[in-house]
C-alpha cells in the first residue's frame, strides 16, 4: 500500500461513512459429531444501521445482547452470515467495491481489555509500529509515526516508546490501545467498552482525550458501551440493543430525554440516581435476557414487558420512525393491534 | 499528521538510536530468574559437561573404547588404568561412557529437534487456522496418540528394521503428535487474545501475524515442553538399543551397554548399572532444567 496518506472525503458529508445492512451472525453451538441437534446463538439479526461522517454513534444494551458481535462484524473480524455493508459509497468485500483490507485500513477497533489486547512480548513502539510496517511504511518513517502517535495519546515518546505493556498502567496501556487504532488514520474507530474497564478518574481523562481527538483527526466513532452516563456525554445519537436486534435509534437528546420503548425507559429507570431522595425500590425489569439461542417469537422483549399483548408474541415489530426517534414497538404504531396502541 | 520529508527523519533517527531496554526485556527476566535457581544452573552445568566431554572425547586421552581383551574383561571400579574397570569384552569403560554419550545425547536431541520442526509447525498452523484444518491435522495426531509410545516405537523400528537412522526417524514419529498438541493448545490460546485480533483488523497478513504475534508468545511453552521430552527420548532410544532395534554394536550407546552388560549384573552389579547411571543423570538433568525453565518463564509481567 501507499504511504498512508489520511484519506481523503468522497461521498460528501451527506452521504453515510458506514452503512450496514441486514447484518446477520449466528453462531452453532452444540451438537454432536455429525452436527445433529445443532443450535444457532442469534447474535445479531437482521441489523441495519448508518454512521454519519463526523458524528458518534453510541450503542448501548445488556451483557450478551450483541454489541460486540456488532463491532466485529463491522469490522470483518467476523463475516456476516448475510448483510451488506457500504463504506463512503463503496461497497466492502463485493465486485466493484472495496477489499476488507482497504475497509479496516478507515475502520479501526479499540478493545475493552487493555492488558489483552496488547502483545506482552512487544515494546509500545513496537505495537504501533506494526500496522503501518504492515502496510508498508519504512521503518524510519513507521518511528516517527509511533512518537507522533504517542504524543497525540498524551505518552512521553521518549518515556514510554520502549516499555513494556506490563509496565504501563491501565489507562496508560488503553491510551496506547487507542494510538494503534490511529496508527493507520482511519475514518471510524470503534470503541468497544474502550473505557469500561477504567477507574472513573482515568476513564474521564480518556474520554475527554477521545473527544479532543475527534475534532483534531476529523473522526468518526461508533461507541459501545454499557455506562449510559457515559453514552449520553459522548453520543450525538444512539442505538439500543437487545437481543441482537435494534430497539430504539435516535438522537441523544430524544432517546434519553423522551424514550419510547419500554426496554430503553426500563434501562435509563436503573440508572443509579445522584440524588439519595429519588431511590429505586423496585428494579426496573425483572430477570435476565432470553436464551439467545432459542429467542422469544414476535417482539424478544416481550417475556420481560409488563405491557406485552398478544400481539407481541404474534408480530415482530418493525423499527418505525415515531417522532424524532424510531422505535421497534407496538405500543407506537397506530392500529398494531395493541391495546395501547392508537388507533 | 503529515508525514516529514525523509531526509528529516533519517535524520532523527540517526540521532536517536534504537533504546535497547536496559534488562527490562522479558527475556531478560527470564535470564535473572534462571540465574536466581542453583538446581537449573547445575543441571544445566552438568549437561554441558557431558555435551562437551561427549564432542571432545578424541582429545581427552581416553582408552579406544574399541579395543577389547579377552585377559582384561569386567575390571572393578578403580582399577589401575581403568578408573570405571572394563566390560564384557575388556573394553575400557570409561571411554566407553564418554563417547557412548556422544550416541545417546545425539539420539535423545535430533528427534526432539525434527519433532519441533514438525510438531511445532503442524501445531502452529492447526491453533492458527483453526477450524477444517485443525480437525484434519489434530485427528491424524490422534491416531498417532492411540498407541503407546514406547510400543510405536519399537514397531516403527521393528519394522524399519535396526540402525541409528532408523531409530532417530521412529523417535521423531513418536514425538511428533505430542510437541503438535502441546503447540496448537498454546497457539489456540494466544489466538484468543485482543492483540491477535487487533493485529489481524490492522490488515497484516497471516505469516506476518504469526511471526511477530504468535511465534514470540508460543515459542517457550512449546521450547519448556520438547526440553523434557529430550529425558524420554535418550530412555526410549536406550530401549530400543537394548532390545537390539537401535544402535548396533559394538558402537557404544548407552541403552546398547546396558543390554550388553545385563549378563555381568551378578559378577559385578555396580558395573552394570553404570551406563544406566549416566541415562537417569541425563534425562533427570533434562527433566529439571525444563522445569527451571517453565518456572523462570511462567511469571508474567
Amino acid at each position: 500500500m501507499d504511504s498512508l496518506v489520511p484519506i481523503e472525503d468522497r461521498g460528501g458529508p451527506a452521504q453515510p461513512l458506514l452503512l450496514a445492512s441486514g447484518l446477520r451472525k449466528h453462531f452453532p453451538v452444540g451438537g454432536g459429531l455429525l452436527g445433529r441437534g445443532r443450535k444457532v446463538v442469534r447474535a445479531v439479526d437482521d441489523l441495519t444501521l448508518s454512521v454519519a461522517k463526523g458524528e458518534t454513534l453510541g450503542v448501548v444494551g445488556e451483557s450478551g445482547c450483541g454489541k460486540s458481535t456488532v463491532a466485529r462484524l463491522l469490522i470483518r473480524l467476523l463475516k456476516p452470515d448475510r448483510g451488506t455493508m457500504v463504506l463512503d459509497g463503496d461497497p466492502v468485500d463485493e465486485p466493484h467495491g472495496i477489499t476488507v483490507n482497504e475497509l479496516r485500513r478507515q475502520v479501526q477497533m479499540v478493545f475493552q481489555d487493555s492488558y489483552a489486547s496488547l502483545n506482552p512480548r512487544l515494546t509500545i513502539a513496537e505495537t504501533l509500529a506494526f500496522a503501518p510496517k504492515a502496510h508498508g511504511l519504512p521503518a524510519a518513517e513507521a518511528r516517527e509515526r509511533v512518537r507522533d502517535l504517542l504524543s497525540k495519546v498524551g505518552l512521553e515518546p521518549d518515556t514510554y516508546a520502549e516499555r513494556y505493556p506490563h509496565e504501563l498502567s491501565g489507562g496508560q496501556r488503553q491510551r496506547v490501545n487507542i494510538a494503534r487504532a490511529l496508527a493507520l488514520r482511519p475514518r471510524l474507530v470503534i470503541l468497544d467498552e474502550a473505557v469500561s474497564a477504567l477507574d472513573k478518574s482515568v476513564e474521564a481523562q480518556v474520554l475527554n482525550m477521545l473527544v479532543d481527538l475527534k475534532t483534531e483527526l476529523s473522526l468518526t466513532y461508533l461507541f459501545i458501551s454499557h455506562d449510559l452516563n457515559v453514552v449520553q456525554y459522548l453520543s450525538d445519537r444512539v442505538l439500543v440493543m437487545y437481543l441482537g436486534k435494534i430497539v430504539e435509534l435516535g438522537p441523544v437528546e430524544a432517546i434519553y430525554g423522551d424514550p419510547q420503548h419500554p426496554y430503553t425507559r426500563a434501562l435509563l429507570s436503573a440508572r443509579p440516581s445522584m440524588d439519595p431522595r429519588k431511590r429505586t425500590h423496585e428494579a426496573p425489569i425483572q430477570g435476565d435476557p432470553p436464551n439467545p439461542i432459542d429467542p422469544p417469537s414476535g417482539c424478544r422483549f416481550r417475556t420481560r414487558c409488563p405491557f406485552a399483548e398478544d400481539v407481541c408474541a404474534r408480530v415482530e415489530p418493525l423499527l418505525a420512525e415515531t417522532g424524532r426517534q424510531a422505535v421497534a414497538c407496538h405500543m407506537r404504531v397506530a392500529g398494531s393491534g395493541h391495546s395501547k396502541a392508537a388507533a | 499528521m503529515t508525514i516529514q520529508s525523509p531526509s528529516l527523519e533519517l535524520g532523527a533517527a540517526l540521532v536517536q538510536p534504537i533504546a535497547v531496554p536496559g534488562g527490562r526485556g522479558y527475556w531478560q527476566s527470564v535470564g535473572r530468574r534462571l540465574r536466581r535457581d542453583p538446581v537449573t544452573l547445575i543441571c544445566a552445568a552438568v549437561l554441558i559437561l557431558l555435551v562437551l566431554s561427549a564432542l571432545a572425547a578424541p582429545w581427552l586421552g581416553l582408552a579406544d573404547p574399541y579395543k577389547t581383551s579377552m585377559i582384561r574383561r569386567l575390571y572393578p571400579l578403580g582399577s589401575p588404568g581403568h578408573l570405571l574397570g572394563t566390560d564384557e569384552l575388556g573394553r575400557d569403560m570409561l571411554a566407553r561412557l564418554i563417547y557412548g554419550g556422544r550416541l545417546s545425547l545425539f539420539m535423545g536431541v535430533t528427534p526432539v529437534v525434527c519433532a519441533l520442526l514438525i510438531g511445532g509447525l503442524l501445531g502452529i498452523t492447526a491453533g492458527f487456522v483453526g477450524g477444517r484444518v485443525n480437525m484434519a491435522i489434530m485427528r491424524v495426531m490422534d491416531v498417532f496418540y492411540a498407541f503407546p509410545s514406547v510400543l510405536l516405537a519399537i514397531s516403527l523400528s521393528g519394522a524399519m528394521g535396526a540402525g541409528t537412522e532408523n531409530t532417530l526417524l521412529s523417535l521423531t514419529l513418536v514425538f511428533i503428535p505430542p510437541v503438535c498438541r502441546v503447540s496448537e493448545s498454546v497457539t489456540t490460546q494466544v489466538r484468543g487474545f485482543d492483540f491477535v485480533d487487533a493485529a489481524r483488523a490492522s490488515g497484516a497478513g497471516m505469516l506476518t501475524i504469526v511471526r511477530v504475534h504468535v511465534l514470540g508468545n508460543v515459542l517457550g511453552p512449546i521450547l519448556v515442553y520438547a526440553t523434557s521430552l529430550i529425558s524420554v527420548a535418550i530412555i526410549l532410544a536406550a530401549g530400543l538399543s537394548f532390545l537390539g532395534l537401535g544402535v548396533k554394536p559394538p558402537e557404544p550407546e548407552w541403552g546398547l551397554m546396558l543390554n550388553t552388560l545385563r549378563q555381568a549384573i551378578y559378577v559385578n552389579p555396580v558395573l552394570a548399572a553404570l551406563p544406566g547411571v549416566m541415562i537417569f543423570i541425563t534425562s533427570i538433568c533434562f527433566n529439571l532444567m525444563s522445569d527451571g525453565l517453565r518456572a523462570a518463564m511462567d511469571v508474567k509481567a
